[in-house]
């Protein structure tokens, strides 16, 4: 029975300033499909609702003079996916973001609530951390970047400061030879929360793997940079003795729990499988770029 | 009139009346009506699985500003726990404890008090000032745990044996001799099988507003497959007269059994009546998983033994059903369908209801005969490949016909189920390549089907139109068969018959929507009812025309002379006598109530193709053909309708739907994001097959055809799956860690 102020502000400032005076009852809303959905469960009970909607910086997607893109935070799915070269240059990180939630959800969620969130099965986050994307946040003491893999504290929790609002992810340029995917397992088709997902970035020089970025979701209490796994790739043909090293560093990264999603030995087990599988099509993506 | 062929109507896929309404969102659900000052109510549920309430104090939420009533156990009529009071299948000494705990808590989510309030927050708060002094208990939610000799028991008074139990009943079917006819037996198949809970799934959650008038006088809009038995049980359990309760029936948003009990309405209506405000109550998705239906979770053991050439010579089933809370499990239907598909010389089989702390099973699309067909028709596949025989044919070889009697007591009419085996060997389907990975099962399934109490009024409308009422909720498209079957009759268009669905004020008792009755029932009455329209009709003919009624037909709409020797004159149509009625006697129309018989039971055959990823124990079903006796069609669109409908739950049932359980003994995925129900991108086309062998004891030939689409799918699954893997699995939901466990598995 708590009143709730709502606030829409058009600048950024505006917004940091009074979110960080909001405090701890104060929620950032993006899309709002955690939001809401959390707010009717009784799970969240605001003060004070920042939109962010109406500040240009954090719905527009740029293409930055290096070749990279800078995304808004509250960039929906659906904007990203019309984008006429996101896709192309990004095709892996596209396809995560377009797998949250229904095509109805599409049109409001975005990567950076999927982030701020702070759910291990994030679909968006381990394509972004495979894809070594930066994260802008800006707070009552100004600005920095921090890698998108920084972020995640812990299941619900997140590394930003009190009153810091999360701005725009920046990928980096493309080398030639690049490719990306994601794939999470879900046991349905789709409207589902993803029991294992695995991001993939590599980039192939005449055949042989010279770069790669692995990011692994819902298997520990926040998704996973496996340097192991990219280590494993890193140097190989992508062959199946280096595949399947990949996939083991995969499965022994994992930390999961047991819960109504699935278990400790399946996401374990399949945490390989998908690793290979996803490093498949991001080695035939890079073979075609 | 020969009405089984040459129709106009009855066989069309004409559009159903409601689709409109429903369509373009006017249709008005439960949730959708309000009035006048009308408040919320809101339920506070037991969090525990099994607590004493020591006791309730109330007074902090009775104080809180915009609270207008709390009502609790002691506001509730009780029925004492020693006589047994049944109203349909439900016994109301457990609907009094289930729609409000008395001494203690049995699962979590059980109502411990309802609170009507101004607004829903207010209510919701009042909610948490109630104070609960509970003992907590020790509970159970397996059926293993709650069979252990130190289990806790969940009813003092129950007793099993002689002892206080948590089995609360015991049911047993028997024919022949079953020692006798294993003895005959040379290839014996017995396997022990588990299912879990399911929910129905219905996407409306449960609804209602209630408006107490001083006098008691008591309207109620609720969403339920039965405004009768809402006011019948709102009346036992508030003690309003009957006669002083309308129930109308708002447009139900699925039920598939789990609307055929209350939660909602009585506390609703106490609250109403306390506050002088009407009440709205508008249930949760969490409150929906956490405290209504599902249906049971069983463990059953099925043995089959057979001669070398296939004949079967003896069946035994034991099944147990979990009841939830209070007793009451669909045991009937495990043990009475299972075996019914075959006619089997000597059969044994015998069903337990067993207690456990979760909430109360209510029914689901021909209760309990799913749980006992996966084992029977997973024994029948074993069997099959023991005896290298095709699944089909040791199905044809000892089907159910004409004259079999089946186990559960009855002699078969002429019945349709060969038909049904005979249509799938021949579908394309059945000898369809199959590619890697995939694999090919077959189950059959039977169900009892229902008649039962049914009423209808069928008037001519001044102009020449009809309005046909009856006493049922329409859930599978009954409206648009039955106006399919008044035009027939009256050789009318169809769209000249509006069907409505009457309240418990407007029209006569009808039994709820259930056990596949409702076509049966309320084509039966409508029928009668549009006979004795067409005789009016023939009468006044023939008063106008100065002749003799047996020398007037009716046909097209019109009356005519029978035969020129009647005379010569021009037809009188439908709207030329309703024009006259006036003068000629008074309006038209007739209404005819009656305790229907002859429902048969029906039968379906399913084919089941399913392609597994066996890296990550996926399952997906990539064909589906379902394959009904019918009856007849008087819908072909709806009666489709329900196959698929039946055959997606099915698929759901025998993948991945299941409740999970936390330590504490509670639900952990109650909503649809966690609950994993399919979603249309995880089945294929649900192709269907009619196969129309009509009811001899039916006007129109009308079978039930509801429930028999869910009975033979998570066997046919399961079939298919070892068709692909080589592997069998004797446990549901088949989902992809349990796949994954298996095929690695050592042999």
């Amino acid at each position: 029975m708590t009143d709730i102020r709502y606030l829409a502000p058009s600048t950024l400032n505006e917004a940091v300033s009074a979110f960080a005076a909001g405090g701890s009852a104060a929620r950032i809303l993006a899309g709002g499909t955690d939001l809401l959905v959390q707010m009717r469960a009784g799970s969240v009970k605001p003060g004070l609702i920042v939109d962010i909607k109406k500040i240009a910086e954090m719905t527009a997607i740029e293409q930055t003079a290096d070749g990279g893109f800078r995304i808004g935070a509250a960039v929906p799915g659906a904007v990203l996916a019309e984008h006429p070269r996101f896709g192309e240059v990004w095709p892996g990180v596209l396809e995560a973001v377009n797998l949250i939630g229904s095509t109805q959800v599409q049109g409001r969620a975005s990567a950076g609530g999927n982030l701020c969130n702070g759910s291990p099965a994030g679909d968006s986050v381990p394509a972004m951390v495979a894809a070594g994307a930066i994260v802008t946040v800006q707070g009552p003491n100004g600005r920095r970047e921090l890698p998108v893999e920084k972020v995640p504290a812990g299941p619900g929790r997140t590394n930003l400061l009190p009153g810091e609002i999360l701005v725009s992810f920046t990928l980096p340029t493309r080398p030639p030879g690049s490719g990306d995917a994601y794939l999470r397992m879900i046991p349905r088709t789709e409207m589902d929360i993803a029991v294992v997902g695995v991001g993939v970035s590599l980039t192939l020089k005449g055949g042989v793997c010279s770069a790669a970025r692995v990011g692994l979701g819902a298997v520990a209490p926040t998704v996973l940079l496996v340097e192991a796994a990219a280590k494993a790739l890193i140097g190989s043909k992508l062959d199946d003795a280096a595949l399947n090293a990949a996939a083991n560093a995969c499965s022994a990264a994992c930390r999961p729990i047991d819960d109504k999603r699935g278990t400790i030995v399946y996401r374990t087990k399949i945490a390989g499988v998908l690793l290979r599988r996803t490093a498949a099509i991001a080695a035939r993506r890079a073979r075609e770029n | 009139m020969n009405i089984i062929t040459n129709n106009k109507w009855i066989g069309q896929r004409t559009i159903r009346p409601d689709g409109a309404d429903k369509v373009t969102g006017r249709a008005a659900f439960a949730a959708d009506t309000n009035m006048p000052g009308m408040i919320w109510g809101k339920i506070l549920r037991s969090p525990h699985p099994h607590a004493r309430i020591r006791s309730i104090d109330t007074s902090k939420a009775e104080a809180l500003p915009g609270v207008k009533a709390v009502v609790t156990s002691r506001d509730i009529v009780d029925f004492p726990v020693d006589k047994s009071v049944m109203l349909g299948i439900q016994d109301m000494r457990w609907m009094c404890r289930n729609v409000m705990a008395r001494d203690k808590a049995l699962f979590p989510g059980h109502p411990v008090a309802a609170v009507a309030a101004t607004t829903e927050a207010i209510a919701a708060r009042a909610c948490e000032l109630i104070e609960v002094d509970y003992e907590v208990l020790p509970w159970s939610i397996e059926i293993d745990d709650a069979l252990t000799p130190d289990a806790p028991v969940l009813h003092e008074f129950i007793k099993f044996e002689g002892k206080p139990s948590n089995i609360a009943g015991r049911l047993e079917v028997k024919k022949g001799d079953i020692a006798e006819g294993f003895k005959q037996a040379e290839v014996v198949i017995e396997r022990s099988f588990t299912t879990r809970p399911v929910h129905q799934g219905y996407i409306e959650p449960h609804a209602c507003l209630i408006s107490v008038a001083p006098d008691n006088k008591t309207t109620i809009w609720s969403s339920s497959q039965g405004q009768f038995m809402v006011r019948a049980m709102t009346a036992y359990l508030t003690g309003i007269p009957q006669s002083d309760i309308r129930a109308i029936p708002a447009e139900i948003g699925g039920g598939f059994g789990g609307k055929t009990i209350v939660y909602l309405e009585p506390l609703a209506t106490l609250l109403a009546k306390k506050s002088g405000r009407p009440v709205k109550m508008v249930m949760t998705r969490e409150e929906v998983m956490r405290a209504t239906g599902p249906t049971s979770g069983s463990k059953s053991t099925v043995k089959i033994g057979a001669k070398k050439d296939g004949s079967i010579v003896a069946a035994q089933g034991t099944f147990y059903l979990q009841a939830g809370a209070l007793p009451g499990s669909p045991i009937r239907g495990a043990v009475g369908c299972s075996f019914s598909p075959y006619d089997i010389p000597n059969v044994l089989s015998v069903g337990f209801d067993v207690l456990s702390n979760r909430s109360k099973v209510a029914a689901y699309r021909a209760p309990g005969a799913p749980i006992g067909a996966y084992a029977v028709e997973c024994v029948m596949d074993e069997l099959a490949e023991a005896l290298k025989m095709d699944p089909l044919e040791l199905r044809l070889k000892n089907a159910a016909r004409q004259g079999t009697k089946a186990a559960f007591g009855p002699v078969f009419p002429r019945i349709g189920y060969v038909e049904t085996l005979q249509a799938a060997r021949a579908h394309p389907h059945y000898s369809a390549p199959l590619g890697k990975l995939q694999g090919r099962g077959v189950a059959s399934g039977f169900w009892f089907n229902a008649g039962g109490e049914s009423s209808a009024q069928v008037n001519i409308t001044e102009d020449g139109n009809v309005v046909v009422t009856t006493g049922h909720p329409d859930i599978g498209g009954s409206r648009a068969a039955i106006a399919n079957i008044c035009a027939e009759l009256l050789g009318i268009d169809y769209r000249r018959v509006s069907v409505l669905i009457g309240d418990t004020a407007t029209i006569g008792f009808s039994n709820l929507t259930g056990g596949s009755r409702v076509l049966f029932a309320s084509a039966m009455v409508v029928t009668q009812s549009t006979d004795k329209i067409i005789t009016t009709l023939r009468e006044r003919a023939a008063k106008i025309w100065e002749i003799d009624p047996e020398a007037v037909k009716w046909e097209n709409g019109a009356a005519h002379p029978a035969s020129p020797n009647a005379g010569k004159f021009e037809p009188l149509t439908l709207a030329e006598l309703a024009a006259k009625a006036p003068q000629m006697g008074g309006p038209i129309g007739a209404g005819v109530q009656l305790n229907t018989e002859g429902a048969e039971g029906g039968f379906g055959t399913h084919i089941c193709d399913v392609e597994v990823d066996p890296e990550l124990g996926i399952v997906r079903v990539i064909r589906y053909t379902a394959v009904q006796d019918v009856g007849r069609a008087i819908h072909p669109g709806y009666v489709e309708g329900q196959m698929q409908g039946g055959v997606a739950q099915g698929i759901g049932w025998a993948l991945n739907e299941e409740y999970i359980y936390n330590r504490d003994g509670k639900v952990d995925n109650p909503g649809f994001l966690d609950y994993r129900m399919p979603v249309c991108s995880d089945l294929p086309m649900l192709d269907t097959v009619m196969v129309e062998v009509p009811n001899p004891k039916h006007p129109q030939g009308v079978k039930g055809v509801g429930e028999v689409p869910l009975v033979p799918v998570m066997a046919a699954v399961a079939n298919a799956i070892h068709n692909a893997l080589g592997k069998r699995f004797y446990s549901l939901p088949m989902s992809p860690p349990r796949v994954l466990e298996v095929i690695e598995a050592k042999a």
